[in-house]
């Protein structure tokens, strides 16, 4: 499966407070979290994200609070994957289990730069910035997170698993 | 290759013999942990479930404490919801108003956590029980789903650093300083992924509570859990508040440690994280002038009774200064009750601060305290994220109860020892 759209760059520590700030929280309505997706960090992001863009950002994305609020809104605002160079583990574990696709790729999280059109392909894990004609392989899910991957993210897999 | 104490718990509750750093296993859960945010999107979740039932009844805690009493209609609406589930699902340890306390505060009191278990939460400071010897990690409201109908968890086994905790801490140095040295040390994604094993002589002089707060801020190193072997302290603190039975594990001599960093306490000074990251740790000597709006004593960092009556030395027979908001939450409602019994909500009172029923509140700006943009607080909770209280441009330096209490009598932050 390929992925393609223009690019959001942030920095280190994008913690989950920035991405939905807990004033939000009242809500759990994907629509309602994705209208204040980032709010706190950049303010126009709403106004400006399209159907199947992509946010790039450094280390540690997601840190801080285990608000599954967090990958749901950044689904919910259209963004179609998320590169880092790394992530923090719960943030990780939330976006595999509600099926928004991730990637680990300092080296791709180092050069693109915000506006780039950019594809992922997730079968291979190469990343491809298409503005700059670079391109990259993002490190491989192990087989076990794949399967709950093409499941559709977990509950579906251990409907699945359990017949 | 020995095993890390982390390592020991999961390989048990995975039926396994050994577990290497890696591997991914699948471990029975001992308890499975919810809030009122995280909660409903798990209840949510468990509707696409092929099974309508939960694992245990008895294994379940639902604690309703980020915004509650109720601040608001949409947040009445997630409280309905989780009070109608475990209605439903005859829930044993559902903690509604009255009898509910900050989550991480409550479930060790209640005695429903014991060294050797393993621990999933649907909140990110789940890590605070590693202070009992148990395995716990804050994990989303997906597994939180999964975990309640199948009582299982996937783990991805942690390798582990090994911090020895060495001497005394001085009169002002708590667990709170300890930590914020460490997470300054090694910053937000120092242990990310890993376990951070607490190991050493200096542990003898730390409290439960101390504990506690260490244990709670491993996540803000990124770490997956925090972890302190049981000793005389944690089996007098089980016998008082579990009957569950508990199974004390100890690392082998020969586990591997990624890395190991040896902190002589007794030259720790108490420790302020600087806006905007729980990393930008200084000693209270080199804070500076800091005038602050307002002081939070709370959470479920430090909302527990020592905590109180370290804030109490402070404040007896003193003043919250002029202009300073001093808000003080009780983090459950025999800590609550307890101050009362022992003479220090009079205190707080008479000392011109207000002291809340339980609840998250300030700590993620949910309500009780939120900041007017460029206000500045010294609060005794965990994170200090942009926004994390209030207006954007709001200020937040995270601190000990005795500094944070010291600084709102000063009007700006300083040690105890000033005051």
């Amino acid at each position: 499966m390929k992925l393609e759209g223009s690019v959001f760059k942030y920095g280190d520590n994008v913690d989950t407070d920035v991405i939905i700030p807990a004033r939000y929280l009242n809500s759990s309505d994907p629509k309602e979290l994705a209208a204040h997706c980032m709010e706190d960090i950049d303010s126009s992001f709403t106004d400006r994200v399209q159907e199947g863009d992509i946010i790039v950002a450094a280390k540690n994305f997601g840190c801080g609070s285990s608000r599954e609020h967090a990958p749901i809104a950044i689904k919910a605002a259209g963004v179609s994957c998320v590169i880092a160079k790394t992530f923090a583990r719960i943030f990780y574990r939330n976006a595999i289990n509600i099926g928004l696709p991730i990637v680990e790729c300092p080296e791709a999280a180092e050069n693109i730069q915000a506006g780039d059109t950019v594809e992922v392909d997730l079968d291979t894990g190469i990343i491809t910035d298409k503005t700059r004609g670079m391109s990259w392989k993002g490190q491989a899910f192990p087989a076990f997170m794949q399967k709950i991957i093409k499941a559709g993210g977990l509950i579906p897999y251990i409907n699945t698993k359990n017949g | 290759m020995g095993m890390t104490m982390t390592q020991k718990i999961l390989a048990r509750a995975a039926g396994l013999k050994e577990v290497h750093a890696g591997d991914l296993i699948e471990a029975d859960l001992d308890l499975v942990l919810g809030n009122d945010i995280t909660s409903p999107v798990a209840i949510k979740e468990m509707d696409r479930f092929s099974s309508d039932q939960v694992f245990d009844k008895d294994k379940i805690a639902l604690v309703m404490d980020h915004f509650i009493p109720n601040k608001d209609i949409k947040s009445a609406e997630h409280c309905k919801c989780v009070r109608e589930y475990a209605a439903k699902h005859d829930i044993t340890n559902y903690f509604d108003v009255g009898q509910m306390g900050i989550e991480h505060a409550l479930l060790p009191e209640k005695g429903l956590v014991v060294a050797g278990d393993v621990v999933i939460g649907a909140d990110s400071h789940t890590c605070t029980y590693g202070a009992l010897g148990a395995f716990s990690t804050g994990v989303g409201s997906t597994d939180m789903a999964a975990g309640c109908v199948t009582g299982k968890a996937w783990f991805k086994v942690p390798s582990a650093i090994r911090f020895n905790l060495t001497g005394r801490p001085a009169e002002y140095v708590s667990g709170k300083d300890i930590i914020l040295h460490i997470i300054g040390m090694i910053g937000v994604d120092g242990a990310l992924y890993q376990s951070m094993e607490f190991a050493g002589d200096g542990i003898a002089y730390l409290t439960m509570d101390d504990r506690f707060t260490i244990a709670n801020m491993a996540i803000e190193a990124g770490g997956k859990n925090g972890i302190f072997p049981v000793d005389g302290e944690t089996i007098q603190y089980m016998e008082e508040h579990s009957m569950k039975e508990w199974t004390a594990f100890e690392a082998d001599p020969d586990a591997e440690y990624v890395k190991e960093y040896t902190i002589d306490l007794s030259a720790l000074r108490p420790t302020v994280a600087f806006p905007h990251l729980p990393e930008n740790a200084k000693t209270i000597d080199e804070v500076g002038d800091i005038p602050i709006d307002q002081a939070v004593i709370g959470s479920c960092t430090n909302g527990r009774l020592s905590d109180l009556y370290a804030a109490a030395r402070i404040l007896k027979g003193r003043h919250v200064a002029k202009n300073v908001r001093c808000i003080i939450i009780p983090a459950t409602q025999q800590v609550y009750l307890q101050a009362m019994e022992e003479g220090l909500l009079k205190i707080f009172i008479e000392a011109g601060a207000v002291v809340s029923t339980p609840t998250c509140g300030p700590c993620l700006g949910g309500y009780m305290g939120i900041l007017a943009g460029k206000e500045r607080c010294i609060s005794t909770t965990n994170r200090n994220f942009v926004g994390r209280m209030g207006a954007v441009d709001s200020e937040i330096y995270l601190a000990s109860p005795a500094v944070a209490a010291a600084s709102a009598v000063a009007g700006k932050i300083v040690s105890p020892e000033a005051v």
